[in-house]
């Protein structure tokens, strides 16, 4: 019990956190932000549902008025606009990484983590994205989608830089990859 | 940690968080339901009228967490200008800067205790069904207690990266970075099972 709360308690420290760090650049000098990224680590990590709950409680805390967003973005504002699908949608993209995670086990963890990140955190997140952008824009669904199809590329990314990081846990941390547990 | 809280005090500050709270989900639902042009500059207006009250600074302030919608006003303007139905983007822009106004006007006037106190009535009923609601509100400070612990030791990963290599930073310092965090985590529940647990 002790573990479970701790451990959902710091990735969702780790996803604010990974707001506060210098930008990093991919090799080919792209800047991203990785709290998405984090997103995906909390479902590859410690599975479905306490993924869930670690990113649930970071969203809860941003809605409280706490500056945890990139940017040092935060508070009930956020909730009205037009990213707010992205940010309803963070649980459950965690929540669908870290199912496959548990699902799938025959796969060697790198290669699952990355497929479960593509599902999760960039196919699910997107469709949440893409809802709330419709709703606060009142635009069709093809044309919310077109306002974020650049983004998908880099997301796209991110879900495969989180196959490599897991991979690496694993072999550093075993016994912490709950999500396999 | 610093919150989002204004350090300008108004009379808002005083008032119940319940009810603001309440109070922005009525606002909100009017906004979505009212589709008249001139209604919506009223709104929005208005808005501005209650972020002029206190004062100068806080204006200043509010404006400047609102100035972060400009690339989606703009986006939406000029998509209107296109199809030729302006009058409908400035709608739904109004619409947007009055909804995320309103909303940071509660954040701005609401103290994270008192947000704090709104969440442990609404997780009470929870407790009939077993939920250790203690635990959520010992996550929730833990969060908060570490969110600046872990990003001081991120620096000092991102310096200790930038002391051996010519590159720049790069995804790799992710894992140590996380590394960090899950031994931090094992650590912090032997404390807490030692102290008894929760």
């Amino acid at each position: 019990m002790e573990r479970n709360l701790t451990m959902i308690a710091l990735f969702a420290a780790l996803i604010a956190a990974l707001g506060l760090i210098p930008k990093f650049t991919l090799g080919f000098g792209v800047p991203i932000t990785a709290q998405t990224l984090g997103v995906m680590l909390c479902g590859t990590v410690l599975g479905a549902r306490r993924g869930a709950l670690a990113v649930l409680l970071f969203v809860a805390l941003v809605a409280l008025g706490l500056p945890l967003l990139a940017g040092g973005r935060g508070g009930l504002g956020v909730f009205a606009s037009p990213t707010v699908g992205f940010l309803v949608g963070f649980p459950v993209a965690a929540f669908v990484t870290g199912w496959i995670m548990g699902q799938w086990r025959s796969a060697p963890v790198g290669l699952v983590a990355g497929v479960a990140s593509v599902i999760g955190g960039v196919l699910v997140l997107y469709v949440f994205g893409i809802f709330g952008m419709m709703m606060t824009l009142n635009k069709t669904a093809p044309e919310a989608a077109l306002l974020v199809t650049a983004f998908i590329p880099g997301d796209l990314i991110k879900a495969v830089l989180a196959g490599f990081i897991t991979a690496g846990l694993a072999k550093a941390r075993p016994a912490s990859l709950l999500s396999r547990a | 940690m610093i919150s989002l809280t204004s350090p300008v005090e108004t009379r808002a500050h005083g008032w119940a968080a319940g009810g603001k709270l309440g109070a922005l989900c009525g606002a909100t639902v009017v906004l979505f339901a009212v589709d008249a042009p001139v209604a919506h500059l009223a709104f929005l207006a208005g808005t501005l009228a209650l972020y002029a009250l206190p004062g100068g600074a806080f204006l200043r302030a509010g404006l400047g967490r609102l100035w972060l919608l400009w690339p989606f006003v703009g986006l939406i303007v000029l998509w209107h200008v296109f199809t030729a139905d302006l009058a409908a983007g400035l709608v739904i822009a109004m619409r947007m800067l009055t909804a995320v106004g309103l909303a940071n006007l509660v954040t701005m006037t609401t103290r994270l205790t008192d947000m704090m106190a709104v969440v442990r009535w609404l997780l009470t009923p929870l407790r009939r069904f077993g939920v250790n609601t203690r635990a959520v509100e010992l996550a929730m400070a833990m969060v908060i207690r570490f969110t600046p612990v872990l990003g001081q030791k991120g620096h000092l990963l991102a310096l200790a990266w930038r002391a051996r290599a010519r590159r720049r930073l790069s995804w790799r310092i992710v894992t140590p970075f996380a590394v960090l965090a899950i031994d931090d985590a094992e650590h912090l529940a032997e404390a807490l099972r030692a102290r008894g647990g929760i």
